[in-house]
Order: C-alpha cells, then sequence, then structure tokens
C-alpha cells in the first residue's frame, strides 16, 4: 500500500509563494546591482556601420556600455541542451549584424534603470539596412542570406545550408510511401499552417549576478536548465565553466521559454567587465520581442488508408521557421515527425521530411510540446478529414489503428510498447462528452450549432540515450534527509514530486524530506526540467538513490544491532531486527553516524538515463458552439482523459493536464505572433496577444486513465507537454462538425470561419 | 518611460486649463492606464483630484459624471443603471478587469476619442454633452467632431429622457479590445444608432437611426435597418478584422440591438 | 514629495516622486509580494486594495495615496492564508507568481459580493490573468472558500 506515490498532497512551497513571500530571482536581488538594459535594433536586417556610445558612457551614473566590439567573438546557442546541443552556434553576445527587430546592438549598466534608459537613448547607431526575410514560404532561396557569416559551427550535421536560409533539413522515412498510397482505397492531403505562439510565463525572464569571495560568478536566474547555462556562459565569456555558478530559486513558469538563456549574458558580461553585481529584468514588450516563441510551421499531410479501415500511409512535409537564430530549430521540427509517426501503429510507410530555415523574426525555440503540438495538428485534423472521406466514426478510426500496449511500436524502431491506455482514454472520453448523442452536431437555435470533434496524442518522457539525471539523498545529523536534485520546479510541484517518491520509497512522512534545487555548486547534474523529463527521469535517480540509501541504513542499522542486513527491516521509524523488539531509531542511528567512531554519513546516489522514452497519451474532445451569423466560436466543454502511467500527485497532474489544455485553448483559438511587412512585431503586449482569461475557455474536464510503464518511477511517464496538443486539432474538427468550415491555418479566428460559412453557402 | 518633470493640483478648473495651454508639454493625468504605456517626457503633470471630478450626480433632468470617474463607478451605479437599461454598465464590463476598471477614467477616455472604445459609442447613443474647462458644454456628438484643442475635460452631462437602449460589443478573446461596438437607443420615435470601433471613431448611423424612428419594428425591417447601417458607415482594417467582416458584423450587432431595444418597450 | 497614507492598517509616511507609479514604490519599501507581469495594466498581477477596492497597482501613481488606505496581502495576511489553504490543496497556486494579485481580488469578492453566482466570480475574477492552472482549479478553490455548491 503506497503512502505517498497516488495522493494528491499540497506542494511543499505552497503556501509560501501563493501568498507572496520573497522567493523569486528579482525578490533576492544583492544590494547595489546595477540595472542593465538593452539598446536593439529597430531593423529587421542590418549592419552596424557606426555605433558611437561616448555620451552614454558619460552619463552620470553610468558604470558600462557594451558593443559589439567588446564582447568575446564566440559563437553560441541559447538553447539549454545535453552538450554536444544540436542548435547551432550561431550568435555572439552583440554582432555588428542584426537579423530582427529587437536585436541587440549595445549592453548598458547604470546605478538605476531611469539613467540606464537615458543612456540609451544617448547611443548614435548608424545602419547599413539589408531586405529583411519576413515570410518563411520564401525564405529558400531568398536574395538576403541571414547568416552569411563564416564561422558559424554545428556541433554535428544537422543537414544546414546557410546560403539558401536552411538551418535544418530532414528526412525520415520507412518503407515506400508512393508505392503503398498506390495500394491506398482512400488518401486524403491537406496542407495545415501553425502559427507562432509566445511561451507568455507570468514572470518574465530575469537573472542577476556578482562575483563571490573566490572572484567566481554567481548567476541567479529564472531557468529551466541551470547547468546548460552555466556551459553556455563559459562557452559564450570565453572562462572556465568551473568559474560559474548558477542558482535557480523559485520559478514564474517556464513552459519551455526559459529552456533558452536569454537575459544571462548580459548581465554576467556586465559583471565581469565592472566587477558589480548586476540585474536584468526583461519588461513583458521584451519579453514577446526578444526571446523565443513557438516554431510557426507549415505541414503538409498525406494519408493513406485501406477499405478494411487501416491507416496505412503517413506521410508529412513540412517547413519550419526558426526566425533569426537556430535555437531548437532541427530538434523541435524533428519532434514534430517523432511523435506523429507512430501514433497509428498499422501504417505500412511513414515518411517526415522538410526543412527549417531562418527569417529575420524573433527567434523560435523551446515551448511546451515542442514540435508535438504542431505535428498533431496537421496529424489529427487529416485523421478526422480521413475519416470522413472513410465514412467512419473517427474515434472508431483512431481506436482501430492506434498503437495499444503490448505491440511492437514504431515509435521504439519495433521495440514494444510497454504502457499505453490510450483506448480506454478514448473510450472514456466518449462517455465523458456523450459522443453518442452529440456527435457530430446540433442545432441549438436558428443561428448556432454545436459542435463536437476529438483528436489523440502521444508525446515523450525524457530524451531516450541522451539526458541523465542523478540524484542524491542525505541522512542528515537529526534524522531527516536532504534530497538533492538538479531539476527545475517551474511552478509544477516536480520538487514535491520527487519528494514523495523519496518519502515513498524511505517510508518516512514528507516533511521528513528537505528538497535542495538547484544550484549548480551543490547539485547533483541534470539537464534541468525539459521534454517532460522530471518526473520520469529525475523521478527514477530519486528513487533509486533512495533505494540506495535504504539499503545503507538497514547495513548501518544491523551493524548496530550486530546482526546481518537480511535480519532487519527498516520501517520509516527504526531498524528492528525482524520478529524482535531489538532495533535502534532513525534519530538515533544518524547521530552515530556522524559522531562517535562510526564516521559514516549515509548519502544515497543514482545517476539514470533511459533508453526509451515512452510515450503518456491523452484523447481530447472538444464541444463548441458556433454562431453562424458572427463565426464566433465559443468553447462550451472540454475533455481531456490522460494515460501519463501512474499518477504520482492527482492534483498537480490535473492541474498540468488543465492549464495545458488551457494553453492549447489558446493557441486554437486566441493566440497568434504577428509581425508586420518589415518584421516588426505587432503582438508585443498581452493587450495585443491575447492569452485566454477566464472567460475564454468554457469548462475543462480531466481524467485519468493510468497505465504502468515499466521502466518509469512507479509506472509513471510524463504529463507536462502532452496536455497541450489536443485542444487545436480538436476544436477545429468541433467547427467543422457544427458549421462545415474546416480551419486548416490556426489560429481560429471568428472571421475565418464567416468567412469559410460565406463560401460554403455561395458554393451551395 | 513615462516620465513627470513637475506635479501640479489646481484648485480650480480655470487654474487647470491655464497650466496646460501655458506651461509646455503638460499633460491632464487621467487613471494613466494609456499615458503610461507611452514614453512621454511631462513637463508639468496636472493631478486633478482637489476638484472634486470624482463620481456621478444625479440631477432632475440629469447625470453629471465626473471626469475622474472611474469605470467602475460606472459599472456599479445603482441609480445610473437603473436608467438606459444598464447601457453604460454593459458597455464597460468587458474591458480588462475590476481592478482595471478602478483606474481608468471616463474624461480621459473621452477627451481622447479612442476608435475602439466602448463607452464612447454607448455614450453617443444617449443625449450626452460634454463639459470643457476651455470649451464650455457641447453635445458629445459636436466635441467628436471638432478638430483637437488643448482643453480639460470635466464633466459630461446626461439627459435622463427615459429612453431604452441597448449595448452590443464583438470581441473574440472576451477581455480584447471590440473587433465591433454597436449602441442602439430609441425614445419616442427618435432612435439612434451607434457603430464604433469600426476601426474608426463611433458615429451615429444617420440614415438607419431615422428608420429606425419610423417604423414599426418587425424581424424584416430589423434586417433592413440593419443593412441600411452597414451601407451607410466606412469601416477599415486592423489586427482584429478587415473592412469586410465589420461590415457584415455591423449587420448582426446592429440587429441584435435594435431587437434588444424593440423588446423593451 | 510626502505623502501620508494608511498601509496595512498602519500610519505611513513616505518621499515618493510624481512619476512613480504603486507598485514600485511599494516593491521598493520591501513589499515583495507585489508582482508586475505587464507593462500595459491588463494582467491583474500588482491587484492590492485602495481603499478596499482591487486595484492595479502598476497603474496607480504613489502619490495619489494621500489620504488613502492600502493594503497588500502582508496586511490581510491571515485571512489571505485561510484562502491560499485551500488553493494550495488544489494544486492551483502552481509557479504561484500571479497568486498574491489574485488572492487579494478574491478576498475584495467575498467583502463585496454576498452570495455571488458562478457567472459574477468570474466576472470578478476576469482581470486576473494565470497561465499555468488554466483557472479551473482556482475556480474550484475559490467555489470552495466562498460555500458556492460546485456544478
Ligand atoms: C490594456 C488596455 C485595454 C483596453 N481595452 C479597452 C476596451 O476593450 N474598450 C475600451 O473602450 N477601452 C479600452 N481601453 C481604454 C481604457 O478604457 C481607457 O479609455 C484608457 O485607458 C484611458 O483612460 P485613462 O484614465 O487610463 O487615461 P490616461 O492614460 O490617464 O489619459 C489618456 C489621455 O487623456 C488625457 N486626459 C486625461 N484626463 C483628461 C481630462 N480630464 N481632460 C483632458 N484630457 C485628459 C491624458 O493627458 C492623456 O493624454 C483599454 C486600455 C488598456 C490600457
Amino acid at each position: 500500500m503506497r503512502k505517498l506515490v497516488g495522493k494528491g498532497v499540497p506542494k511543499i512551497d505552497g503556501m509560501a509563494i501563493a501568498t507572496g513571500k520573497p522567493a523569486y530571482t528579482e525578490d533576492l536581488v544583492v544590494a547595489n546591482a546595477l540595472v542593465v538594459k538593452i539598446l536593439r535594433s529597430p531593423h529587421a536586417f542590418a549592419r552596424i556601420t557606426f555605433i558611437d556610445v561616448a555620451k552614454a558612457a558619460a552619463l552620470k551614473g553610468v558604470e558600462c556600455v557594451l558593443t559589439y566590439q567588446d564582447v568575446p567573438k564566440q559563437r553560441f546557442t541559447l538553447a539549454g541542451q545535453s552538450y554536444p546541443e544540436p542548435s547551432p552556434y550561431d550568435r555572439l553576445i552583440l554582432d555588428d549584424m542584426v537579423r530582427y527587430v529587437g536585436d541587440e546592438v549595445a549592453i548598458v549598466a547604470a546605478v538605476d534603470e531611469r539613467t540606464a534608459l537615458a543612456a540609451i537613448d544617448l547611443i548614435q547607431v548608424e545602419y547599413e539596412i539589408f531586405e529583411p526575410v519576413v515570410d518563411f514560404e520564401t525564405a529558400i532561396g531568398h536574395p538576403s542570406v541571414v547568416h552569411p557569416e563564416e564561422d558559424l559551427h554545428c556541433n554535428f550535421d544537422i543537414g544546414m545550408k546557410k546560403d539558401q536560409n536552411i538551418v535544418s533539413s530532414q528526412r525520415v522515412e520507412s518503407g515506400n510511401v508512393e508505392e503503398e498510397l498506390s495500394q491506398c482505397d482512400f488518401v486524403v492531403e491537406e496542407t495545415f499552417y501553425t502559427q507562432a505562439n509566445a511561451q507568455c510565463m507570468m514572470e518574465t525572464y530575469r537573472a542577476f549576478n556578482y562575483l563571490d569571495h573566490m572572484g567566481r560568478l554567481v548567476v541567479v536566474s529564472s531557468t529551466q536548465v541551470p547547468f546548460h547555462a552555466k556551459r553556455m556562459l563559459a562557452r559564450a565569456l570565453k572562462m572556465p565553466a568551473g568559474k560559474i555558478r548558477v542558482i535557480k530559486p523559485r520559478i514564474g513558469g517556464g513552459f519551455g521559454g526559459k529552456q533558452s538563456s536569454c537575459v544571462e549574458i548580459f548581465t554576467a558580461a556586465v559583471t565581469l567587465k565592472t566587477g558589480k553585481p548586476a540585474i536584468l529584468v526583461y519588461d513583458r514588450e521584451e519579453t514577446f520581442t526578444c526571446t523565443t516563441s513557438r516554431h510557426a510551421m507549415r505541414l503538409k499531410v498525406t494519408l493513406g488508408a485501406d477499405k478494411d479501415g487501416y491507416i496505412r500511409v503517413v506521410d508529412i512535409h513540412g517547413l519550419s521557421d526558426t526566425g533569426a537564430y537556430g535555437e531548437h530549430a532541427s530538434t523541435v521540427f524533428m519532434v514534430a515527425g517523432e511523435k506523429t509517426l507512430p501514433l497509428y501503429n498499422q501504417t505500412k510507410a511513414v515518411r517526415f521530411m522538410g526543412n527549417v530555415v531562418y527569417t529575420n523574426k524573433m527567434p523560435a525555440g523551446a515551448f511546451r510540446g515542442y514540435g508535438a503540438t504542431q505535428g498533431t495538428f496537421a496529424l489529427e485534423s487529416a485523421v478526422n478529414l480521413l475519416a470522413e472521406k472513410m465514412g467512419v466514426d473517427p474515434a472508431e478510426l483512431r481506436l482501430k489503428n492506434i498503437a495499444k500496449e503490448g505491440e511492437p511500436f514504431r515509435g521504439f524502431k519495433g521495440g514494444i510498447l510497454e504502457s499505453s491506455a490510450l483506448n480506454r482514454c478514448i473510450e472514456t472520453g466518449k462517455e465523458m462528452i456523450g459522443w453518442a448523442v452529440k456527435y457530430p452536431r446540433r442545432s441549438v437555435s436558428e443561428t448556432k450549432v454545436r459542435g463536437i470533434g476529438m483528436a489523440v496524442t502521444m508525446q515523450g518522457s525524457g530524451i531516450a540515450n541522451i539526458d541523465t539525471a542523478s540524484a542524491e539523498v542525505r541522512l542528515n545529523d537529526n534524522g531527516d534527509f536532504t534530497l538533492l536534485v538538479g531539476s527545475t520546479d517551474m511552478g509544477t510541484g516536480s520538487d514535491t514530486i520527487l519528494a514523495q517518491m523519496a518519502a515513498e520509497v524511505l517510508e518516512v512522512s514528507l516533511d521528513q524530506i528537505i528538497v535542495h534545487a538547484a544550484d549548480t555548486d551543490v547539485s547533483p547534474f541534470d539537464p534541468g526540467s525539459y521534454a517532460s523529463s522530471t518526473t520520469y527521469v529525475t523521478g527514477m535517480a530519486v528513487v533509486r538513490a533512495a533505494q540506495d540509501l535504504k539499503q545503507q541504513i538497514l547495513e548501518e542499522g544491523a551493524k548496530f544491532l550486530q546482526v546481518s542486513p537480511e535480519e532487519v527491516a527498516f520501517n520509516g521509524h527504526t531498524v528492528r531486527m525482524t520478529g524482535t523488539d531489538k532495533m535502534i531509531s532513525l534519530k538515533k542511528l544518524a547521530e552515530r553516524l556522524v559522531v562517535g567512531p562510526v564516521h559514516r554519513q549515509l548519502v544515497g546516489n543514482s545517476t539514470y538515463g533511459s533508453p526509451v522514452s515512452p510515450p503518456p497519451f491523452i484523447a481530447g474532445f472538444a464541444e463548441v458552439e458556433v454562431d453562424k451569423e458572427t463565426g464566433k466560436v465559443e468553447l462550451l466543454d472540454y475533455v481531456a482523459v490522460v494515460d501519463c502511467g501512474t499518477v504520482i500527485n492527482p492534483h498537480l497532474a490535473r492541474i498540468q493536464t488543465e492549464g495545458g489544455i488551457v494553453q492549447g485553448i489558446g493557441m486554437a483559438l486566441y493566440e497568434d505572433v504577428r509581425v508586420d511587412s518589415k518584421g516588426k512585431l505587432l503582438s508585443n503586449s498581452f493587450m495585443q496577444y491575447k492569452i485566454p482569461c477566464r472567460k475564454d475557455i468554457g469548462t475543462v474536464r480531466v481524467a485519468f486513465k493510468e497505465s504502468f510503464e515499466p521502466t518509469g518511477p512507479f509506472g509513471a511517464k510524463s504529463v507536462g507537454e502532452v496536455v497541450i496538443n489536443t485542444p487545436a486539432p480538436a476544436i477545429a474538427a468541433a467547427v467543422y462538425n457544427a458549421v462545415g468550415v474546416r480551419i486548416t491555418q490556426l489560429p481560429i479566428t471568428p472571421e475565418k470561419v464567416f468567412m469559410g460559412l460565406q463560401k460554403n453557402s455561395t458554393r451551395s | 518611460m513615462f516620465t513627470v518633470g513637475q506635479l501640479v493640483q489646481p484648485d480650480t478648473v480655470e487654474e487647470a486649463y491655464r497650466i496646460l495651454t501655458e506651461k509646455k508639454d503638460a499633460a491632464v493625468l487621467g487613471g494613466c492606464a494609456f499615458l503610461r504605456m507611452g514614453s512621454r517626457a511631462i513637463g508639468t503633470a496636472i493631478d486633478l483630484s482637489h476638484l472634486n471630478l470624482e463620481g456621478i450626480t444625479e440631477h432632475a433632468d440629469s447625470f453629471e459624471i465626473g471626469a475622474m470617474t472611474t469605470f467602475r463607478m460606472l459599472e456599479t451605479d445603482s441609480v445610473l443603471n437603473t436608467f438606459f437599461d444598464g447601457l453604460l454598465a454593459e458597455a464597460v464590463k468587458p474591458i480588462i478587469g475590476v481592478q482595471f476598471r478602478h483606474a481608468v477614467t471616463v474624461g480621459a477616455t473621452v477627451f481622447s476619442k479612442y476608435g475602439f472604445s466602448d463607452l464612447i459609442t454607448a455614450l453617443q447613443a444617449l443625449d450626452t454633452e460634454v463639459e470643457l474647462a476651455h470649451g464650455g458644454r457641447m453635445a458629445l456628438e459636436a466635441f467628436l467632431n471638432r478638430p483637437y484643442e488643448k482643453d480639460v475635460l470635466t464633466r459630461l452631462w446626461i439627459r435622463k429622457d427615459g429612453r431604452r437602449a441597448a449595448y452590443q460589443s464583438f470581441r473574440n478573446s472576451a477581455s480584447d479590445f471590440p473587433i465591433l461596438t454597436t449602441a442602439v437607443s430609441l425614445l419616442a420615435g427618435q432612435g439612434r444608432i451607434v457603430v464604433g470601433a469600426r476601426p474608426l471613431k463611433a458615429a451615429i448611423a444617420v440614415q438607419a437611426s431615422q428608420e429606425l424612428g419610423r417604423m414599426d419594428l418587425n424581424s424584416q425591417r430589423m434586417d433592413e435597418i440593419a443593412a441600411l447601417a452597414a451601407g451607410e458607415m466606412t469601416f477599415g482594417a486592423n489586427m482584429r478584422g478587415s473592412a469586410e467582416y465589420r461590415r457584415e458584423l455591423c449587420k448582426v450587432l446592429v440587429k441584435r440591438a435594435v431587437t434588444e431595444v424593440a423588446a423593451c418597450k | 514629495m510626502q505623502i501620508e497614507f494608511t498601509l496595512n492598517d498602519q500610519p505611513t509616511v513616505w518621499d515618493v516622486s510624481p512619476d512613480e507609479f504603486l507598485a514600485d514604490t511599494l516593491r521598493k519599501h520591501g513589499f515583495l509580494s507585489i508582482r508586475k507581469g505587464c507593462n500595459t495594466s491588463c494582467c491583474g498581477l500588482c491587484t492590492v486594495w485602495i481603499d478596499g477596492k482591487p486595484t492595479l497597482s502598476c497603474t496607480a501613481l504613489s502619490f495619489r495615496m494621500q489620504g488613502k488606505s492600502v493594503t497588500t496581502i502582508e496586511g490581510v495576511a491571515e485571512e489571505a492564508a485561510e484562502f491560499a489553504r485551500i488553493l494550495v490543496a488544489e494544486g492551483a497556486e502552481q509557479c504561484g507568481f500571479c497568486s498574491p494579485g489574485f488572492i487579494m481580488t478574491v478576498l475584495a469578492l467575498k467583502h463585496e459580493l454576498a452570495a455571488p453566482t458562478e457567472e459574477e466570480i468570474v466576472h470578478y475574477l476576469t482581470g486576473n490573468l494565470c497561465r499555468c492552472t488554466g483557472y479551473m482549479g482556482q475556480m474550484r478553490a475559490v467555489k470552495t472558500y466562498l460555500g458556492v455548491t460546485q456544478r
């Protein structure tokens, strides 16, 4: 019987952060930190021909002004990925080329914000302006080459053809697509567009740093990737990584955004130059304008099915827009195929191919879902189309074709899919939404129609064979435990979940576990929290470290009792010789291990990396009401049924799911990163980029169907990312089912639906 | 970043106007939601706090609304909202949130003649007068149509003429700026149809208004009136919608608002 | 310029400049529960009460607090903790960054509206954005807190 795993315990930091206690980066800033501000390019593509900072530098209170002439010339990437990063080293701290509106031109540090901003206004810059590449569909072969520089570096071949603005060119296939298609009785082909989206974590990007008593650079940052940030800083600043320490306080949301280190390099450059502490807080406009977004994509999907109802071919041709720099360019694109091609397991041929291109816009990067979101919209919209063409119920089509537990799985190159409850998720979701009665549509008035639609999806749990996490559990002198991890709870509750696991193994209560995360001087290595890895990968490391420690407790307890370890048991409080009352309390044991002759503080250790990335699954169902007079789509009800393996903390998993679904709803209906014809961002505030508010979302209902993943801690997989994938295709399907308008280009705005209705009515 | 050199808190409206016109870079502070977004260096900021311009006063035949009255006051005023079918509350309710509406002010909004304004659309459907420190009292319509001139908006006056009114706005996300707004009012054979967020500033659909006053309303006539309004107004495009879409929306919103007003009788 | 006002029931005299906003002034004086999430007055994170009314402290000029009463979450610690416990039990604080402003609005709602409907609750809280939770868990917590029966 489990005591803690599976329980919806409150987050260990919950009360403090909910009531506004100082815990975030800016709350902890050291006294007298210089305020850093950035001068940014007003042009999408230009070369700095002249820059004069004399007046700015002379302003009272200005401590340092840096231009491209003052920083190391070492190309690097902001993408926080395990070394060697697949993202190209294509940026400098400051460059004489500026590649998007908002690209950095100069760094200013002053005693306060006002002075820094005044100094920015005093910098004189002249530019040679080039024609920018704005539309990503025209990037390949565009007369402007976004990255002409010779010293751009790729750690390995990602198919870059930079003279054509291609960052990465990919092709994966199995079977012969053309031949299999010719055998198919039903073929559908459609092109889909997914827009760029902004992560919109509530705490914007920020970091401060200072030199410690040993002259080391201590960086305090709201980051998902402290270890990667350390390595990136070392490279870009040409200094030994050992001279850098990165500390992560509480994080006010990340959603992948903080997997790219957007601000640390600027404060670091200032502190190294001045020797003084420095802080940089991006405001919301900078966060929208000068960080990273989701990669916009064009995805052409061809599906083939036979008359027996089996999907035989999935073929996806994509084009992805990485913007001015290649953060996560190749991997996000790859994931768009990786998490879609294996979903249907009766295929005979599959292919995913295409290009990622540079344009002169804000770089794209990591955002929850990481390509799978884009791929799922395209694939699932196409599957709904296919079902219609075949004249079958889309839920039935899926039930017949999805990968099932125990089957050889394309996603594991033929290895067995050990856990999946997706079929049960679909069945449950159908019941919850009322599929049998409501599909496909019901008219509620002369002008309003309700429709329902569905989609399914999979993600991964960690990155197989690459990312490894380490954990340590230490028995403290007073008999409680410190759990040391390098993962980064960004509000998800991962610190709590990891503590639940450790406490479960050690059979102690949650308040006996002190969680420490993350500080690169102290924490064991962890790539950080991304790729849905923390529960699954770090969790497994924690379980093993706790088991290791428990074994040591048994050994030391047995020694004290002068029996063999096999003869004792540990119940969280005492080590006792089985069947007797010979025992020693944990407290006593802990004390003896550090005081007196024993000399052995117990530390449990583990480093874990998984050879597989087991997929969590979701079946999502949307019910919408469409106003035929205006095209307005009102989302009434959303049902998500989740298989994330064993649910470690049902409350936190539920909130993760609800939150992810609502972000997905934002993507489906409201959110759109838009630029003007010159590449200048239009959607640069919450006023112009609308994330869903409380009135926008109807009801979201979540249920779990557990499977048991043998490679995961207590059978768990992941839940962080998969949750964002289904709303766009399910809502698009619901709209189609309601009024016959098929939206292939997100977001689904009232105007698009209305225009579609007009077109349909003139056609009929 | 918005900066202020010097702050003044005049004790009379005349003084406020004098400072505004005499000092270079002077500006009146409203609720500051718009001001703070700009990077205006205000030499002299004029705060109206000492002028007693915050609040809604009921008179025998009118409501007096001070320039510093917040949107939340409009939304929650129990007397005001027994008039005009709660038109003003309906107009401001969708704007951002409670804490925002506690901040932004009526005077700043009307003086700024924002094209997207829900409030101006609604006010225009009523018999509203604007009172300016220098310009004196004039019909809202006249104020909106006159060219910009430095002044301090002190009050609005709305006649309690018992007209029925209805408000419709159309937004995608519920707290976004409107793609189109409409307010319709009807009093003893006098109809008024106002269309705003076109995205040009709100204006009266004159012909449709006349028809509204004249006609005995049935569904078909309402459709005709709506089509007339859509036909006579000019529409433009912005991030939120095309001119063509706005024209179509206009038909729908006007019809809905007219239907509501007709049902009030 | 000097302002005299009441802050969390304490008479307070502070020196402020005429273009300073309350959110910045409060943070400067160590009220670190005040968070800013946007530059455009539309996220609700910085919500405090001015004369008991929930208001955006990022948009309220500090000098205007003269003679007024300002309340931050630090000033209603017990009441806030009571609701926070329910919120945290749902897991609906998540990253916590928007929670102080959200809680201040929830408490204001409780003071202002007796027996609100679900629709009134949603309307009152619309100005508080949250990117983590998707609002559902917050809503469950608010309903529990206010004793509104769950649907
Ligand atoms: C994020 C956001 C979303 C919004 N959404 C909507 C919406 O959906 N619908 C809508 O209708 N409105 C919307 N608005 C506008 C809002 O309702 C107000 O109209 C606007 O903020 C101006 O009011 P204020 O009190 O903040 O003005 P301020 O920013 O204080 O002032 C605006 C201008 O008016 C001047 N001014 C102020 N008072 C006076 C006076 N008495 N006499 C003369 N000049 C004066 C100022 O000098 C300044 O130039 C939105 C605003 C924001 C910031």
